[in-house]
């Protein structure tokens, strides 16, 4: 694996953040939520991401709040591990290894230092058997504790989270699995078991889904597949246990959650519609519809003001205070599939995908982000299932980014295909698209490819169809004031074979298109049928043609195994070798090509020039089943490796969907260096509220400061003095506008030309005095007070570049102030 | 939370007339003006002097109008029988009107009785005009003759007697005093100089001649006769260069539009057409009430006069630019101060707090509906949209977005006879239209399943099922009609030339999606293969 060394393949697009309840914060300003291999940390107001926990090697299972100290929180991994973290500055406290892969966990205010995990049943390991344990965490002051005293609470648990909620002050936990319900008691050790019909009758299905317990009253809400919510009430005896039926979701009820108070039941399903049940009227219900998808979980603040739900979508919206959405944390959907396949947006080069049902998705590759979803269908969507949604099945860029086509598309059971073309013009006044022409019907059948043409004079949309027919369409000359809109120039077709793929040449001079085994290329100035290409046996799948020094070059991959490459100044075959080529790509930069070929149940990667024989990289067992999706985006900054293997990711980069939608994308050593060496430049003050704005102003503050640095620390002073003084040449010739005021300045510098006989033991001293903050902070966890004091201090001190000592000690004694007054706060 | 997404409702090409540059321009005018005359209106004519009234020569008078007059200014009634032709010499001050008495009689226009009368016709005549030096007459007679008279003299200069009928029009050059030019029933049209004793030029028009007409620059000639009007090149020698055939009656008169771009034809059959001069293709129609005789076009096409066999005079006036800024806005509701503008235009202060209240978006009634999921409800609304205002694009966008979400067949039964009936009616209104095909084809199904269980209990319903068998019935026997034209140009085309591909592919299409156009263009499949062997 030397030769990979310098290529590595990298997860792009973050991980799903909807796969576990967040947990809010107490002071409700940070929302946690498992994602992947790590825990993220987003601010509430501003929705930003502020940064990760990250330390587990499997994927995140559970994140609880730490019942004994609000500032750290407990997580569990797949992995076996259960850690402790102060989440404002993430840092791992402890380690507790469990041994078992762990797959959720509970914890209650009365029993503190246990932890309730749900773990697979020692014996059937491989079996779907689980079972709910307690774990007392030992006290001991090393980093990796082993616990492994686990004692069984309740057999035959569900591993979902929310299949489990402690009851009235921790007094008892209740659990559902399948029709049955069952509460265990700590205090008489003892379990009852509450079962129902499975009740086939009148469409009812009984079967549990979720579960929350009353804070307050002893109460237990369920949630069932029928979109019932039962009320259990009694439940301490077998016998005379009630139970009330609440009925508004038509789907299943995915999830229930009480308010801290107990006043209120929330509930969410796939209708997509957070009900907010009145405990105490319970035919009284709000509603807060169309939150954008399924709602898979609903967390409440400590406090009651902030609820967030977690949608099917992998989005958590904020909620405040039950009516109003705050804020919207949105990851990269990963729907049901990509059809539109990967295209990147020549304007924002962002990568462009099908995102919620019937909208496009914009997210920025180089900010790791969501940018915004382009709603194409322009419908309500009706959350329910079994109903045949229109999707967005194709999608295009016209060469400069101003327009953009997509295609539409509802089957519908038994009857015919309602296929719709959508022409969007980019608006620059409000940045985004805009609908231009609706076309009902543009073809008969399914559509298989549309693109744009590349020349910059005309702006020309191919479409081809199985109804045997290709269609150009052409924006219509706008006479009057008002924009053009699009129409259809030509219909062509070869023989009424079925056209499967095109593609334009890069000048957009001609336009070849493959009917099944034959690939025609026609001149789109005149539309006459210039040559036709065929290399039977197998049906022509991709098409592309050659760029810059290889434009005369087309390639065909065929679905016999074979990849061809006819040149087209002697119309003849170049050459052609067997591949069962599943992909072909063009870099939009430079000559080369990436060809995906599956092979024996993985996929391999061969980049290649067309001129050349050898290929420039390849990559076996890539990852396993077929790459159906590729694209080569362009890098913001080209990459100067002279390495021949990383030659061809200079310009641009190439991304790629696993079966199992995951984004990879590949990074070479010197990239990552640069990266890594950016990221260090980003510090963040946590004590104001991280907003777009401030991370701007930040970055601002940050380079100032690092050029005070540069004056005033004097031990690079004395050694840059003597070379011409950078630091003074620095001052001159940054912009005036980015520096202080020169009176500020003035003192500044100079006191750092001065040489500071005490600075060297106030260092020392401080060092010293970080060291015993830290002792505090570690066993703080039994005084939350003492713990949450010590926790905020130190971050900056290791970030920010040195200030002046004063300055600093005038820091610390604002954030010490800041602080008791925030604590005094949380404690009445 | 995003909001609601009201129901899109598509925008249907139209099947009319596509709206271009003529239509606008020709459309701009107000409701028709209509005068009741004593007989029908045989002539009108506009004064070239600055007011421009116009002659308008009815029966036994000639009564002169004022641009925006509805009576009157002037009235000749010295006439013992039928006026004809009242015609404004080029100075506005003197009128010349043939009658069927054979007398033409020369008036001033501010006085009363006739200045000079013009004796020597022996039948009625029916063309008067002045030749461009003003001090001639040129007549015209139904005693086969046409003559040029001098007015200081009253005498008569020349008589020719070549044509073989009535000559019943006729026109002076105004570049040049001797050259006119008359059209008579014996279907030709002569060009006669005065300086010459014989017509230096004749067409023929194969129809008898209604009216002719000289292009300001006098090089093309326009006549109208029978259902035919023709464009003759004279520089050319009288070579035809037209013959249109636009009207399905005869063409009683012709007119020019001011900048002599558009070219105007009026006829018995009750229209108006308008040409374009350059490719000769009707741009716009106008439809009048009754047979169309006379038309005029005033300076600047400020009016268009015609006059009608019923004796009805329809002007039209231009609308004058304030007015049609007026109707646009008067579309529009004026708002209620007190509930629309009270404090919207409040302009906040520098120290003022701003509280912005979300803008409420309203939706229409079937939204509503479809918003708290009342499925029947919406189709209600929609269905009554239609019955109000007859928009079937909405309802079928409504039904189209039920059947979107699963429950059109909810919505569609449980009905009763009243309800039921309602639906079937808008079924049969709009089923075979093929915009809407696909979504009532889909729900005429679901109705049929529903309800044949109580077919026979009413017979309001019953008739309109029937009803609608046969509509679509014929719909199918017209499909077949057009898959057999399909056939046949499939066959032709392979068979003759290539270059056609285009054309066929579109007709193809055409065909296929039911495009009305298709029928029209060929009429029947018979029609459409002579017009193949014609090409």
């Amino acid at each position: 694996m030397v030769e990979h060394a310098e290529i590595r393949m990298v997860h792009r697009g973050g991980s799903k953040i909807n796969f576990r309840e967040p947990v809010i914060t107490n002071d409700s300003r940070f929302l946690l939520c498992a994602a992947g291999e790590s825990v993220n940390v987003y601010s509430t107001s501003t929705e930003e991401y502020v940064h990760d926990l990250q330390g587990h090697t499997g994927l995140v299972t559970g994140v609880v709040l730490n019942p004994s100290n609000h500032l750290q929180v407990y997580s569990c991994s797949a992995d076996g591990t259960v850690r402790l973290w102060d989440f404002t500055d993430a840092i791992l406290i402890k380690t507790f290894i469990i041994g078992y892969p762990i797959y959720s966990i509970y914890v209650s205010e009365k029993h503190g230092g246990v932890v309730f995990l749900v773990v697979p049943m020692a014996n059937y390991k491989s079996s779907e058997l689980f079972q709910l344990v307690a774990v007392h965490l030992p006290h001991s002051g090393d980093q990796e504790v082993e616990a492994r005293e686990l004692s069984a609470v309740l057999c035959d648990v569900s591993p979902h989270a929310g299949a489990a909620s402690f009851g009235r002050e921790g007094e008892y936990i209740a659990a559902v699995r399948g029709l049955q319900l069952e509460v265990f008691f700590f205090k008489k050790q003892k379990s009852y078991r509450f079962s129902l019909k499975s009740g086939k009758k009148k469409g009812a299905k009984n079967a549990f889904t979720c579960i929350s317990c009353h804070p307050k009253e002893d109460c237990i809400a369920t949630g069932h597949e029928d979109g019932k919510i039962r009320m259990w009430r009694n439940f301490n005896q077998k016998k005379e246990y009630t139970y009330s039926t609440l009925h508004w979701h038509h789907g299943a009820v995915n999830t229930l959650c009480f308010t801290p108070e107990g006043t209120n039941l929330l509930s969410g399903g796939i209708e997509s519609v957070l009900v907010h049940w009145h405990y105490t009227q319970e035919n009284q219900k709000d509603f807060l519809p169309r939150l954008g998808a399924a709602i898979t979980h609903i967390a409440v603040s400590p406090d009651g003001s902030l609820f967030s739900t977690s949608h099917s979508d992998n989005k958590i919206t904020i909620i405040q205070s039950c009516v109003k959405v705050s804020a919207v944390i949105q990851g990269l959907v990963k729907g049901d599939g990509v059809w539109t396949n990967l295209i990147i947006d020549p304007r924002s080069k962002a990568l462009v995908l099908n995102g919620k049902p019937g909208h496009l998705q914009f997210y920025s590759l180089h900010r790791d982000k969501q940018l915004y979803n382009l709603d194409i269908v322009q419908q309500e969507y009706i959350h329910e299932e079994g109903l045949d949604q229109f999707e967005v099945v194709k999608a295009a860029f016209d060469a400069r980014g101003d327009w953009l086509a997509t295609v539409e598309e509802r089957r519908k059971k038994g009857a015919e295909l309602e296929i719709n073309l959508k022409l969007w013009a980019y608006d620059e006044l409000t940045q985004s698209f805009v609908l231009n022409t609706t076309v009902t019907a543009p073809h008969e059948d399914q559509i298989t490819a549309m693109f744009f043409s590349p020349s910059p004079e005309t702006t020309m949309l191919v479409t081809t169809s199985l109804d045997g027919h290709f269609k150009a369409w052409l924006l219509a000359d706008h006479s009057d004031a008002n924009e053009g809109f699009w129409a259809c120039d030509f219909v062509g077709g070869y023989h009424l074979l079925k056209p499967g793929c095109c593609s334009f040449s890069a000048d957009g001079s001609l336009l070849s298109v493959g009917f099944q085994e034959v690939v025609t290329v026609w001149s789109p100035a005149s539309w006459e049928l210039l040559t036709t290409l065929s290399q039977p046996p197998g049906a022509i799948r991709d098409l592309c043609f050659g760029r810059l020094s290889c434009s005369k070059y087309l390639l065909g991959a065929s679905t016999k195994n074979q990849l061809c490459c006819w040149n087209l100044l002697t119309c003849s075959l170049e050459w052609s070798t067997p591949m069962d080529v599943s992909l072909l790509q063009t870099d939009p930069l430079s000559e080369n090509m990436a060809a995906f070929c599956s092979q024996s149940g993985s996929s391999d990667l061969f980049v290649f020039k067309p001129s050349e024989p050898r290929p420039l990289y390849s990559q076996k067992a890539l990852c396993t089943g077929k790459v159906q999706h590729a694209v080569f985006a362009p890098r913001d900054q080209m990459l100067e490796s002279c390495e021949e293997r990383t030659q061809w990711l200079n310009r641009s980069q190439l991304y790629f969907f696993t079966q199992h939608m995951d984004l990879l994308t590949f990074s070479t050593k010197t990239e990552e260096d640069r990266l890594l060496a950016s990221s260090k430049q980003l510090m963040v003050d946590d004590s104001v509220a991280v907003t777009p704005f401030y991370l701007l102003l930040g970055k601002h503050r940050g380079q100032q400061l690092e050029k005070q640095e540069a004056l005033t620390n004097p031990m690079a002073e004395r050694t840059q003095l003597p070379q011409g003084s950078i630091a003074i040449k620095e001052l001159l010739h940054t912009p005036a506008h980015v520096l202080p005021s020169a009176s500020f300045l003035c003192a500044m510098f100079v006191r750092s030309l001065l040489i500071s006989s005490s600075s060297a033991r106030e260092e020392k001293e401080h060092e010293e005095g970080e060291m015993e903050r830290e002792e505090e902070d570690s066993e703080g966890e039994a005084d939350p007070r003492l713990g949450e004091s010590a926790a905020w201090g130190p971050p900056e001190e290791f970030g920010a570049p040195a200030l002046t000592k004063a300055q600093e000690r005038e820091l610390r004694k604002v954030k010490t102030f800041d602080h008791s007054w925030l604590s005094s706060l949380l404690d009445c | 939370m995003a909001s609601f997404k009201s129901t899109k409702i598509p925008i249907y090409p139209k099947l009319g007339e596509k709206v271009t540059p003529d239509t606008l321009y020709w459309k701009n005018y107000k409701a028709p003006v209509q005068i009741k005359e004593f007989g029908a209106v045989t002539s009108i004519d506009f004064s070239s002097l600055a007011p421009h009234n116009y002659a308008v020569t009815a029966s036994t008078r000639i009564h002169i109008y004022g641009p925006f007059s509805t009576e009157p200014v002037k009235t000749f009634t010295r006439f013992k029988d039928t006026a004809y032709s009242g015609k404004f010499r080029s100075d506005g001050q003197l009128l010349v009107a043939g009658c069927e008495d054979s007398m033409v009689r020369l008036f001033d226009v501010s006085g009363k009785v006739a200045l000079r009368v013009f004796k020597g016709h022996t039948k009625g005549v029916h063309v008067t005009d002045f030749t461009s030096d003003c001090y001639h007459i040129l007549t015209g007679s139904d005693d086969y003759t046409c003559r040029l008279w001098d007015i200081p003299n009253s005498t008569e200069l020349t008589s020719y007697k070549e044509h073989t009928d009535y000559i019943r029009c006729g026109i002076t050059s105004k570049l040049n005093r001797d050259i006119f030019i008359t059209g008579s029933y014996d279907h030709t049209l002569r060009v006669f100089d005065a300086r010459v004793e014989k017509s230096v030029m004749t067409m023929d028009h194969s129809q008898p001649v209604e009216s002719v007409l000289l292009y300001p620059s006098e090089g093309l000639l326009v006549s109208a006769g029978g259902r035919y009007v023709k464009v003759w090149d004279l520089l050319k020698g009288g070579q035809p260069l037209v013959s249109l055939k636009n009207h399905h009656k005869t063409v009683t008169c012709l007119s020019l539009s001011s900048n002599g771009q558009r070219l105007l034809s009026a006829s018995l059959d009750r229209h108006v057409k308008i040409y374009n001069t350059t490719n000769y293709k009707v741009v716009h129609n106008f439809d009048y009430a009754a047979s169309i005789l006379s038309l005029a076009l005033a300076p600047d096409d400020e009016s268009i006069v015609v006059g009608m066999t019923n004796g009805v005079l329809s002007i039209k006036h231009r609308k004058s630019p304030e007015e049609k800024r007026e109707m646009a806005g008067k579309q529009r509701m004026q708002p209620v101060y007190r509930i629309f503008v009270k404090g919207r235009n409040y302009v906040p202060k520098k120290d003022d707090f701003l509280v912005s209240k979300p803008v409420k978006s309203h939706l229409a009634k079937y939204d509503k509906q479809l918003k708290k999921f009342n499925i029947s409800k919406a189709l209600d609304t929609a269905l009554e949209s239609w019955r109000r205002n007859r928009k079937p694009e909405i309802t079928v966008a409504v039904m189209k977005e039920l059947d979107r979400r699963g429950t059109l067949k909810n919505a569609l039964a449980g009905r009763d006879e009243q309800n039921l009936s309602q639906l079937l009616n808008f079924l049969i209104g709009n089923v075979v239209d093929p915009r809407f095909t696909p979504v009532l084809v889909t729900a005429t199904e679901m109705i049929l399943d529903i309800y044949q269980a109580v077919v026979g209990q009413s017979s309001v319903v019953d008739r309109q099922l029937v009803r609608l068998q046969e509509l679509v019935e014929r719909e199918v026997d017209y499909q077949q009609d057009l898959l057999e034209v399909l056939g046949m140009l499939d066959t032709l085309f392979a068979t003759v030339f290539c270059k056609c591909t285009h054309l066929y592919v579109y007709l193809n299409l055409c065909i296929q999606t039911g495009h009305k156009a298709t029928i029209h263009f060929f009429g029947t499949p018979s029609n459409c293969l002579s017009l193949l062997m014609f090409l």
